[in-house]
């Protein structure tokens, strides 16, 4: 094994396993301190795959902003937070077997496709990333027309969430 | 270097143990957290996609980018919602938010 290798496996243990105490610890707070690994996890998964800046947007968007979020919001409902009875619900069961199922089912897909073994090729030495994501996202041979409906749909969205918590009284 | 069916995997038991929280927890902002894991896990592909692809061509970060987006368009009204319910409510659990059933 290479070093590689033996990053990727650690960190992948380590994020799956916040990740299963985000869906199963009984304090909410835990589960959003735990989500917070589990983001840092697939930063360092984008960092091995020499995706910098989604690594940096990683930390930078999910850690520091929708994870403070969540803190935030599990504060604003604090009465919530030592819920009364169990914190799955009864058909829980139900639930994990989906679950299985569908990782079953995903497995199966990549088992079953040919493309699986292909190997990644060395990132040419004069091809800078960032400064081709940066051109394409405002190249209007390329994708400037999605950026701008997300940035869009980002405007509308922080619109909207102002209006429906506005507490109006 | 890593294989990229492992990525592949990895991605999967996230998205499952996303769906896994999602389809189970009681608390609505716990349920966003399991939505939260699952839109990670496909960022995991597009990424590994376009590192296993053609590296110049830059279309899987441009997509992983959108879903940044989108996800963080998705807590903050989600969230929203939950807070304003809670406000009125006075309950964060999903099974007590039934005033639409007959």
């Amino acid at each position: 094994m290479t070093v590689d290798q033996v990053i990727f496996l650690a960190v992948a243990l380590l994020t799956l396993f916040a990740a299963l105490r985000v869906v199963t610890t009984g304090n909410i707070v835990h589960a959003a301190f735990w989500l917070i690994a589990a983001l840092f996890g697939v930063a360092v998964i984008f960092a091995l795959l020499n995706a910098s800046f989604l690594a940096v947007v990683q930390v930078v968007v999910y850690i520091g902003a929708i994870a403070m979020l969540f803190i935030f919001a599990v504060m604003l409902t604090r009465k919530e937070m030592r819920d009364r009875g169990p914190q799955l619900n009864p058909n829980w069961r139900f639930g994990a077997l989906l679950a299985a199922v569908a990782f079953g089912g995903l497995l199966l897909i990549v088992n079953g496709w040919s493309g699986v073994t292909k190997t990644a090729s060395a990132v040419p030495s004069d091809f800078d990333a960032v400064s081709a994501l940066g051109n394409a996202l405002v190249s209007p041979d390329a994708y400037v027309l999605p950026f701008e409906v997300a940035s869009v749909l980002l405007v509308a969205a922080l619109i909207g969430a102002v209006y429906v918590a506005f507490n109006q009284k | 270097m890593v294989p990229l069916s492992w990525y592949l995997i990895f991605s999967a038991a996230l998205f499952s143990v996303g769906l896994f929280g999602v389809l189970t927890r009681r608390n609505a902002v716990a349920i966003l957290l399991g939505v939260e894991l699952m839109l990670n896990s496909v960022n995991v592909n597009l990424a590994a996609f376009w590192r296993y692809g053609n590296v110049t061509d830059i279309a899987g970060q441009v997509f992983a980018i959108i879903v940044f987006a989108v996800a963080a368009a998705e807590v903050s009204v989600g969230l929203a919602l939950v807070i304003s319910i809670y406000r009125k409510r006075n309950t964060v659990i999903a099974d007590d938010l039934d005033m639409l059933k007959f």
